[in-house]
């Protein structure tokens, strides 16, 4: 265990997370905080007050020059042509059969000049695909990981939060802007998130990661680990790649349809335009157990279909997740049966998100 | 339960189990230290009772948020109570793993397999 745990990537935080008394594991290659004093008392603090993510194993891709912005017209999934500047889209990248290489967004830092954030399982190989389908355009791709640490502020008081940190005005939902945060210069603030609740991510040199994470903790912010984003992303439908995303899937069975645009002629275009214009066997849905019993990852649903994310919906007080179903029976309110381990669960088709967005 | 602590009157098994014996029958649960790996548990799979259970073999499931794990039989036998208080509150389990966190009774069919369970010290040594 000892030569695993020593091939892991540490983020700058790292010592602060021990010392918070996180429980740290192998997450993508990096060494990652899954929770400090517990996934609920985490998970509650988002959701009622605001907490803090280190999500530095996230990847970064800068795409620059006068051919950038054709160049990911060509390859995300979305209209890039209409992220204005300062502002942030979320797309899928396909390959050209239509299958999910991964989900992004991507902000426009200037006229010429774009920031991709992408998944860390995913970061190497989105980095060389970018590469890869440059040659031609006047773009020039440049891998930022290391030059970025990133951190998520999420919760109804979030934006409050990091604003009493924050030299001048938050940039709104979906927007960026670079701001002096906590005395660190030209820090990245985006208003994004992975939670279903108001929040900024801010990317900040990894040096000054460490004052920014101390500054917002002292206002009150939560640490709060890997675990407790699991359960906060899955109330809120947000797809996690590796679980409701893989190759094998396309952006329309996935529910995604709404990101692509393919009249860009994005690489996979003609793939998506033929699912969307067909339909797919199946599609992606969220779901709660009826019953007892939590479904998981895999569990397959009798009849057809399988469970790609589930876990305890700590909002809720019971199991939610997200299924692949047959299109037939993807009406919210049918019922199905899950296979959990060899017993039969009660489950319900959910219309998303399953938390409500006014609580 | 904060901190870790192995009752000296029970026994133990090297899949983070103990039983407390009272003549042919034992009470099963999990350790302090395999609470603390889980983290909270959130649900808790009880066999029937009448079930046979057979010493290394999985009887129940615990779930945290994050994954499901099997619980390990210390010993064989046939089920003849279990903790229903579990059903609505696993917390239990994480609370008081030795007394309102109790999984299940058994009625034991081979009293002699207790010689090959742990005592308090053993396992705690087995834990470092």
């Amino acid at each position: 265990m000892a030569a695993e745990t020593d091939t892991l990537r540490r983020t700058p935080l790292h010592d602060r997370h021990v010392a918070a008394g996180a429980k740290l594991v192998p997450f993508a290659g990096w060494e990652m905080p899954v929770q400090y004093q517990g996934i609920r008392a985490e998970h509650t603090a988002v959701r009622e007050h605001a907490g803090v993510f280190d999500v530095s194993h996230m990847g970064q891709v800068e795409t620059a020059g006068s051919g950038a912005e054709a160049l990911l017209q060509r390859l995300l999934s979305n209209d890039v042509a209409r992220i204005a500047e300062q502002g942030a889209q979320y797309s899928v990248l396909c390959e050209e059969r239509g299958g999910v290489l991964d989900d992004l967004f991507t902000y426009r830092l200037a006229p010429d000049r774009f920031l991709t954030v992408t998944n860390a399982s995913n970061h190497a190989r989105d980095f060389a695909w970018f590469e890869r389908h440059a040659a031609g355009f006047d773009a020039t791709v440049h891998d930022r990981l290391d030059d970025f640490a990133m951190l998520a502020v999420q919760g109804p008081r979030a934006r409050a939060l990091v604003a009493g940190l924050a030299a001048r005005e938050l940039p709104r939902r979906f927007h960026t802007a670079e701001l002096t945060v906590a005395g660190v210069p030209d820090v990245l603030v985006c208003g994004t998130g992975y939670t279903g609740e108001d929040g900024v991510e801010l990317l900040v040199a990894p040096g000054a990661a460490g004052a920014v994470w101390d500054a917002v903790v002292a206002a009150g912010a939560e640490p709060v680990g890997l675990g407790a984003r699991d359960t906060l992303r899955l109330e809120a439908c947000f797809h996690l790649y590796g679980n409701d995303l893989s190759e094998d899937r396309n952006p329309i069975e996935a529910g995604l349809g709404w990101c692509c645009k393919e009249d860009t002629g994005f690489v996979g275009a003609e793939a998506v335009r033929a699912a969307r214009a067909h339909g797919t066997a199946e599609r992606l849905m969220p779901f709660a157990v009826t019953g007892p019993g939590i479904a998981r990852q895999g569990n397959p649903v009798l009849g057809g279909g399988v469970v790609t994310s589930g876990t305890l919906s700590l909002t809720l007080g019971y199991a939610i997740g997200l299924a692949y179903l047959p299109v037939e029976r993807t009406e919210p309110g049918t019922p199905f049966e899950i296979d959990v381990r060899g017993k039969t669960r009660a489950a319900e088709v959910r219309a998303k998100p399953l938390i409500p967005e006014e609580r | 339960m904060a901190t870790a602590s192995y009752p000296p009157d029970l026994k133990y098994h090297e899949e983070h189990d103990w039983a407390r014996i009272e003549g042919e029958t034992a009470t099963f649960g999990i350790t302090w230290y395999a609470q603390d790996q889980l983290g909270e548990l959130v649900f808790f799979d009880p066999p029937a009772v009448g079930a046979t259970v057979r010493r290394g073999d999985p009887y129940a499931e615990v779930e945290s948020v994050k994954a499901v794990s099997d619980v390990i039989a210390p010993l064989s036998g046939e089920v003849v109570e279990v903790n229903e208080a579990l059903a609505s509150g696993p917390e239990a389990i994480n609370d008081d793993p030795y007394d309102g966190g109790w999984m299940v009774k058994v009625r034991l069919s081979d009293v002699s397999e207790v010689e090959s369970l742990m005592d308090a010290a053993a396992y705690e040594d087995s834990l470092t």
